[in-house]
């Protein structure tokens, strides 16, 4: 997998009038990765995705893919590189098939090579019943599973992928994911940005984004490592009132709502957990349990990154 | 690269294909535009509707309103009984022309006093009205003549007479034709209208769709993306002259005097700029709405400024700078002249060298504009 990087970044500044979208981000993507931009909305995943795909040149700094310099020479890796924005561009009055054949002229991709590619592909997307039906009359989940399959079908070695799932139903979503598992294997370089925390766990390696920087950039298993303190969950009737009795309590770090149970970070667990319930029981608020939980990427992000959780 | 630009063409021509009423849309209305501009659009008025108020009530003065009658120029409409009817014909819209004798015009007449004839018209279509008193002096005019005759009958030129005599003949649109002037003309108007706005929609609607932006990451250049997205709409726009030209000379009996290869050339250099123009109005509009806006706004003031309608040399100076720079003003002399004069390269070099430099300026201001709009 240590075969030399893919894509190399050094200080990417790109700002839009007066917002800086993105300031001083740095980093480097090795070959066979699946490499996750991580942050809320307006974190500058977006504005990082489109420099690397050169159709955005960056303010200063500089990006090589596959070794050859994309501000310089940004024709010279549209060969190599595949990217696929929030929402693929599909042509609606077209067919699947149609749309496949589009992008496979684009790319020059010999015609032998492009049916065998297609007909895999479409099967791995489940879209094979599908091809003479126009791209327009798809689903949600279909159109970008389509976009998928005419961004691979060139066979790229680094495909940039931009919220690829946003908006995508649970199944369309684990086929995508399926496909991406595949490519890995065959020693595609996958480099994609993402709203959903439960989808950067899947990566692996992980760039936690925040107002234009990166903040943090590891493993999920090191990340989470990193995350100062432990985890308690606390289950209960109404987790918001735990939330309003704990938030200065002696040895809290964090608090984070998760639907009916309350992730609280503190720095010593054993010694925390009988303390926090006394304080609940104090004020009268029933607590179903607490235990000490293992973190998710979503926890390391709040107590890395702070701010505003993201989704 | 050409694989790159034949499966643009073929994403186009296969969108277009798919639009069930592309076709309709593309024919039906340019063809039906040039029926109505052959029937409707005429300077020539006929069938006036007139009021009529006699008060002399002489064999003078229904000899002269016969001779309105006669012409098919005038509708009587109302035989006014009253001043006051008249107004209210007009005012009303009942009349747009007045005519009126007063007592005493066939004594007059007869005096050699000078027999006045009173005449009023609805100066709210100025155009009109202007056409309606021209019949009107030439009708009083022969009305005078067949008097005079008929008072002094013996010499055929009264002593001292003398008379300038006016022979004439218009060259290349003998029997000025009306339809013979617009229908070259519409060639101009009509592709001009469809091929900057099917240029501009179809650009804008890849930038809203977002294929704008997976092509530009594809290994395609942005000129072979320009070259696929206006050559389409170029042999549309050629398909545009070659069917109104046939149309209106079969249809209409238009004669083509000149050489279609000239036509050709002309067609060529202003579909050049149009495309140019719509590729331009592209890259100044993120949606298709903008577009529509903005194609509304430069056509109108284009079909004005062109000549087509109103003659150039009677614009305000400043509004004649302007048609120096409209391309459709030097087409349409080009169209003009290779239907009508029949003249050749040797006479229209000036124009079709205008063209040729406002087609190059377009598309390089364009080309400039599209590639800076991508970042």
């Amino acid at each position: 997998m240590n075969n030399g990087a893919a894509v190399i970044a050094q200080n990417l500044v790109r700002s839009f009038g007066a917002t800086a979208a993105v300031s001083d981000v740095s980093f480097s993507i090795q070959r066979g990765e699946i490499f996750g931009f991580a942050g809320p909305d307006g974190a500058g995943k977006t504005t990082v995705m489109r420099m690397l795909a050169g159709v955005l040149r960056p303010d200063s700094g500089g990006i090589a893919v596959e070794g050859i310099d994309v501000i310089a020479n940004p024709e010279g890796i549209k060969s190599l590189l595949s990217y696929m924005p929030q929402r693929f561009g599909l042509y609606e009055d077209l067919t699947v098939a149609e749309n496949i054949f589009f992008y496979a002229e684009l790319f020059s991709v010999p015609r032998k090579i492009r049916l065998a590619r297609a007909r895999e592909l479409l099967e791995a997307a489940g879209l094979s019943p599908f091809q003479k039906r126009l791209a327009g009359q798809l689903s949600g989940g279909m159109k970008q599973k389509l976009g998928l399959v005419c961004a691979l079908i060139h066979t790229p070695s680094v495909l940039l992928l931009d919220e690829p799932t946003t908006g995508v139903d649970p199944v369309s979503r684990r086929d995508f994911w399926a496909i991406l598992y595949n490519l890995r294997e065959s020693g595609v370089t996958i480099v994609l940005s993402t709203a959903y925390m439960d989808e950067a766990e899947r990566c692996s390696r992980l760039a936690l984004m925040d107002a234009g920087k990166i903040h943090y950039c590891d493993t999920p298993a090191r990340l989470k490592q990193a995350m100062p303190g432990m985890l308690l969950a606390i289950t209960a009737a109404d987790p918001r009132a735990v939330r309003a009795a704990l938030a200065d309590a002696p040895g809290v770090l964090g608090l984070l709502l998760m639907g009916d149970r309350v992730n609280v970070r503190v720095d010593d667990a054993a010694r925390r957990a009988p303390e926090l319930r006394a304080r609940l029981d104090a004020q009268n608020i029933a607590v179903t349990g607490i235990s000490r939980i293992e973190p998710a990427i979503e926890d390391v992000f709040v107590a890395l990154v702070g701010g505003g959780a993201p989704a | 690269m050409l694989d790159r630009l034949y499966v643009m063409f073929m994403k186009e021509f296969l969108e277009l294909k798919r639009d069930r009423w592309a076709i309709f849309r593309l024919v039906v209305p340019l063809i039906l535009q040039v029926v109505i501009y052959g029937y409707a659009a005429t300077f020539t008025i006929s069938h006036v509707a007139t009021t009529v108020l006699d008060l002399d009530h002489s064999s003078a003065s229904r000899a002269l309103l016969s001779r309105f009658y006669a012409t098919g120029r005038f509708n009587i409409v109302d035989m006014a009984a009253s001043q006051a009817q008249v107004t209210r014909d007009i005012d009303t819209g009942t009349a747009t022309v007045a005519i009126i004798i007063h007592a005493g015009f066939a004594r007059q007449l007869l005096n050699g006093q000078g027999a006045p004839l009173q005449v009023i018209v609805d100066g709210s279509n100025s155009n009109t009205a202007l056409i309606a008193l021209g019949y009107v002096s030439q009708i009083t005019a022969r009305f005078q003549a067949g008097a005079m005759a008929s008072a002094w009958p013996q010499p055929a030129t009264p002593p001292g007479g003398i008379t300038v005599s006016l022979e004439q003949r218009p060259w290349f649109n003998e029997g000025l034709n009306d339809v013979w002037f617009f229908i070259p003309g519409v060639i101009g108007t009509l592709t001009l209208m469809q091929v900057v706005s099917l240029t501009a929609f179809a650009v804008v609607r890849e930038r809203e769709l977002g294929t704008l932006e997976q092509i530009m990451v594809s290994p395609i250049r942005p000129f072979e993306f320009i070259l696929g997205k206006t050559v389409p709409f170029f042999l549309i726009g050629l398909g545009d002259v070659a069917l109104v030209t046939i149309f209106g000379t079969l249809w209409f009996d238009i004669p083509f005097a000149g050489n279609p290869l000239v036509l050709l050339l002309g067609a060529t250099l202003f579909l050049l700029a149009a495309v140019g123009l719509g590729l331009l109005l592209s890259t100044f509009s993120r949606t298709q709405q903008q577009a529509f806006a903005l194609n509304f706004f430069f056509i109108n003031p284009l079909f004005t400024l062109s000549g087509f309608a109103f003659p150039i040399a009677a614009m305000p100076r400043v509004l004649q700078w302007f048609t120096l720079i409209n391309p459709l003003r030097y087409f349409l002399v080009v169209v003009r002249a290779i239907f009508l004069k029949g003249v050749g390269l040797g006479a229209l070099w000036p124009d079709l060298a205008a063209l040729a430099a406002l087609a190059a300026g377009m598309l390089a201001i364009s080309i400039l504009r599209f590639r800076k709009s991508l970042d």
